[in-house]
């Protein structure tokens, strides 16, 4: 398509995305959350802020957390990126999802999809963590409803569940 | 024989019924709905704090291949502004700029990037005028009016004296006064504000996405600011997330997408980012207080007199309403007979403020509540013995007018006494740790909308049809706060069926009915108590169906949910058989129910502005802190809270608790580390990093106690849960504060850098010996 505005120049971009592999044409310059949101159109990624500051848009890569809003979307090449959408097996909550529901650690759900892969970051590698290693774990994921008393009964709450 | 019996949905701990969106990323924002061939919307904002505005270029920006159409202020004349009184402002600044961030211009451009672009080509000419970033300078004598009708920059004065307040101090063992400055705060919900406008050229129709508490009244505005029929308007609010007051009045931001979209002849998304959402934050005003309060030696309130400066920014929004608040509720908590107030908005080159959380109440409680606890400490007497001398006995009515039904204060005092262990701890803590106390209070919605119709307060319908589902129409905005659980579990509970056979659909102007908006914890009160009306009057007539089909009279069919019958013995008919009988009169069913406050609720008319603070009911809360303070850096630590809140009756036990917690953690970040602060107008800490909210490491352990008072007039005895809890956690903290450090903090936010300061200043006082009071009016 003939366009009379400047674009940057593309790449195809390939990554495993919520386990499927797919190739997409991407920017140089953008940001793996437009990417998420535009392209793949996964909305439950968020942007909060203006760049790292508000932990909404976390999303796991290579089960890392990081935040989409300041991740390159071709630093992705070749690896695998998980979203809050992925979480999710043949229509059923995970367990987070599924404690988070139920203890109320979502209110406005705004911070929840980050909130979440945070969480699931941490049980990967500490499946029963302390309430220190939760806070620990949070602390770049801000929320303004709750408090976070109701997100750390969450978390433990999935931890205590069978997987 | 039926063993069915109704089932019970109100009470309980019940999940959000719209939660399982919310976790899995399927709950869609006004930011997620991209639609093909939709255009990316930008605004130019104004690099001057107050200016007569000589030309705005944008025909450079214009140029850019990719831009579709710029609007300026030049495209619309109109102002918008939620006070039919107050309306002063235009969605695009025209002739004079006011503060720094107001928009200019705005382009529709075909993605993200080119908007951008084209902003930055937009050139506008000023001259400059003096701008006034402090009420202070303002309201000086030769300082020029930034709105013509308003001289003196005085958005509004209030002054009342009820009783006899010369003589109440007249009265009084002890008289102490003390000044009290809080910070501006912004609500920084985490949504960034966001809109989708789109035009339908052929119809000439305009639907709007936004991210409001408010859709009536942003319906409202479109229309006036579009200059087009209401009828062609449709505005939908998809999830929102979170308010916190930022949303309770039409923004510019849905008003520019519109415009552009129109001009556009199509779809606008209108992004904004978190500076401009600080920009736009309609937030709590910087407060200047006066306080002076008369006890007698048992702790009983003389006379209080109180003088109130809001810094209200460049345009009015609900300041008026806030200023008239922060003097109203002074009552409606304690018995007081003697009281002046004098309160002053004042117009600064600053945005425009509005209505936070607490609306208008929390920096004057915080105020009130640290001056009792000061005036406690001198006389000798226990916060609590204080509070408990100036108790209210509802059912009554203050001096202000304001009606009390239900008081469940004592009973949230006694729980924080007792599970702090206030009576063994208070005075015998550790160096470097205290124990504070303090009470708040909150209406449940405003007896009399803003704008006034005539309307019934609340309207709900619901709709039944050859299914047997029941679907709940409600204009009521979830925003987070659960007000759609809230109806389906009060629907639910009428039937006595389970919640699953019950839907709610919201906001989309299209299909449900108006309503006033999630503002002032009014939803809970009215809405519940209209979609009780409606669900009881869907339930006559099911049992004039059951009667029928039964053979029976009305009066003699028990309606126990999933069947109804006519006495004991009779094994009854299915719900299903019931619709289907009551199908046959009149197809499928639609039923209204409303709700209105009574008379008596509408406050007084002892001076202009009375009404304000009239409500149906008052939420009560208490609260004791435990803090530790580190003396050599200034940092306090909220070791824990304890909280006590009378929401009249906890219809989802779940909800309230979140936001109790939600609350005092709110209050907890205003108390301690919010501040939103400005260099030459511009806001310097418009960004989630120097706006300091609480992490998950700050945030303490929140022990909250439910207190249930059952309101005589609440749906099923509720009042609000939502915002009463807020203010009293500034006092409790800062009476801790002065528990642990025998220093007193009157201004807020108490940064580590500024306790630090105030505490050294402290110790060299000392240690020259002079003796000066250990209260202090902070490190600034």
């Amino acid at each position: 398509m003939a366009v009379g505005y400047p674009q940057p120049k593309k790449q195809i971009l390939r990554l495993n995305l919520n386990g499927r592999w797919r190739e997409d044409a991407v920017a140089d310059n953008q940001l793996l959350i437009e990417y998420l949101r535009n392209i793949a159109r996964l909305t439950g990624t968020k942007t909060g802020c203006d760049g790292g500051e508000c932990g909404a848009c976390t999303v796991l890569v290579d089960g890392q957390p990081m935040s989409s809003c300041i991740t390159l979307a071709v630093r992705c090449e070749g690896r695998s990126v998980e979203t809050i959408e992925g979480l999710t097996e043949q229509g059923r909550l995970h367990r987070l999802q599924q404690a988070f529901h139920e203890k109320l650690g979502a209110q406005c759900g705004f911070c929840t999809p980050g909130m979440i892969m945070s969480a699931e970051a941490l049980l990967r590698h500490n499946p029963h963590p302390s309430d220190d290693a939760i806070r620990d774990a949070l602390s770049g994921n801000l929320c303004r409803c709750t408090g976070y008393v109701k997100i750390i009964e969450s978390v433990r709450a999935a931890a205590e569940a069978v997987p | 024989m039926n063993e069915t019996v109704p089932t019970h949905n109100i009470g309980g701990y019940v999940p959000m019924i719209d939660g399982p969106e919310k976790v899995s990323g399927r709950a869609k924002y006004t930011a997620d709905f991209i639609s093909p061939g939709m255009l990316a919307g930008r605004i130019y904002r104004s690099p001057y704090s107050h200016g007569e505005i000589l030309e705005v270029d944008v025909a450079d920006a214009f140029k850019l291949p990719g831009v579709v159409s710029i609007v300026t202020g030049a495209d619309c004349d109109k102002t918008f502004g939620v006070l039919p009184i107050a309306r002063s402002e235009h969605p695009l600044a025209r002739d004079r700029v006011r503060y720094r961030g107001e928009p200019v211009a705005a382009v529709a451009a075909v993605d993200d990037a080119t908007a951008r672009n084209a902003i930055r080509r937009i050139r506008m000419k000023v001259r400059e005028l003096p701008a006034y970033y402090t009420s202070h300078a303002a309201i000086a004598p030769d300082a020029v009016a930034l709105h013509e009708k308003k001289p003196g920059n005085i958005e509004r004065d209030v002054l009342f004296e009820l009783g006899n307040v010369e003589s109440g101090f007249a009265d009084a063992d002890l008289v102490r006064e003390g000044t009290y400055n809080c910070a501006e705060v912004c609500q920084n919900q985490m949504e960034m504000h966001a809109a989708v406008a789109e035009f339908d050229a052929v119809r000439n129709r305009m639907t709007v996405y936004a991210s409001t508490q408010v859709p009536y009244y942003v319906h409202l505005m479109l229309s006036q600011i579009l200059d087009m029929e209401m009828s062609r308007i449709r505005v939908v609010k998809p999830h929102v997330g979170g308010g916190f007051g930022c949303r309770t009045e039409a923004l510019n931001v849905e008003l520019i997408a519109a415009l552009l979209a129109r001009k556009s002849g199509g779809t606008v998304r209108l992004m904004v980012n978190r500076e401009e959402t600080f920009i736009t934050h309609r937030g709590r005003p910087e407060t200047d207080i006066r306080l002076k309060i008369g006890m007698t030696k048992s702790g009983r309130i003389t006379a209080v007199e109180c003088e109130c400066y809001q810094r209200g920014g460049a345009h009015s929004g609900y300041g008026v309403v806030t200023i008239l608040y922060s003097g109203s509720m002074l009552y409606a908590i304690y018995d007081l007979q003697n009281v002046k107030y004098l309160g002053k908005r004042v117009l600064t080159n600053t945005p425009p403020c509005g209505a936070f959380r607490g609306h208008g109440t929390v920096d004057i409680r915080f105020a009130f509540e640290g001056l009792l606890d000061q005036m406690a400490g001198e006389l000798g007497i226990d916060p609590f013995t204080v509070r408990r001398a100036n108790y209210l006995k509802a059912p009554t009515f203050t001096a202000n007018d304001l009606m009390v039904n239900s008081y469940g204060l004592p009973e949230c005092l006694d729980w924080v006494e007792k599970e702090s262990g206030w009576k063994t701890r208070k005075g015998k803590m550790p160096k470097g740790k205290g124990l504070g106390m303090a009470c708040s209070h909150y209406i449940s919605g405003a007896s009399k909308p803003v704008n006034w119709t005539g309307e019934p307060h609340a309207t709900v319908k619901i709709k039944l049809d050859f299914d047997g589902s029941i679907i709940v129409l409600s204009g009521a905005a979830d925003i987070g706060q659960g007000s759609s659980t809230i109806l389906v579990q009060t629907v639910a509970e009428v039937l006595g069926l389970d919640m699953g056979r019950v839907r709610v659909i919201t906001g989309d102007s299209d299909v449900v009915p108006k309503d006033n908006g999630s503002y002032s914890s009014r939803v809970t009160f009215m809405v519940g108590n209209a979609a009780i009306d409606a669900a009881q009057n869907l339930k006559a007539l099911l049992i004039k169906a059951a009667a029928r089909k039964l053979d029976a009279r009305p009066e003699d069919i028990e309606c126990l949910g999933e069947v109804y019958r006519a006495g004991a013995q009779d094994k009854g008919a299915t719900f299903e058989e019931v619709v289907t009988e009551a199908l046959k009169d009149s197809g499928t069913i639609t039923v209204t129910g409303n709700y209105s406050t009574i008379p008596e609720s509408h406050g007084g008319k002892k001076y202009r502005g009375a009404a304000i603070g009239g409500t149906m009911g008052y939420s009560y809360s208490a609260q004791v802190v435990e803090v530790s303070v580190d003396e050599d850096t200034g940092v306090v630590t909220v070791d824990k809270v304890w909280v006590a809140h009378d929401c009249g009756k906890a219809l989802n036990r779940l909800t309230v608790e979140g936001q109790v917690q939600g609350s005092v953690w709110m209050g907890m970040g205003q108390a301690m580390s919010e501040e939103a602060a400005y260099h030459d107008g511009l806001m310097v800490t418009a960004n989630m990093l120097d706006y300091r909210v609480p992490t998950i490491q700050d945030s303490p352990p929140i022990e909250t106690h439910i207190v249930e008072s059952n309101d005589p007039h609440g749906p099923f005895g509720a009042k609000e849960a939502g915002e009463g809890s807020l203010a009293a956690f500034l006092p409790a903290l800062t009476n801790a504060v002065a528990d642990a450090t025998g220093i007193r903090f009157n201004d807020l936010p108490m940064t580590p850098d500024r306790v630090f300061e105030t505490i050294e200043k402290h110790r060299r006082t000392q240690s020259r010996g002079n003796g000066a009071r250990a209260d202090s009016n902070g490190g600034t």
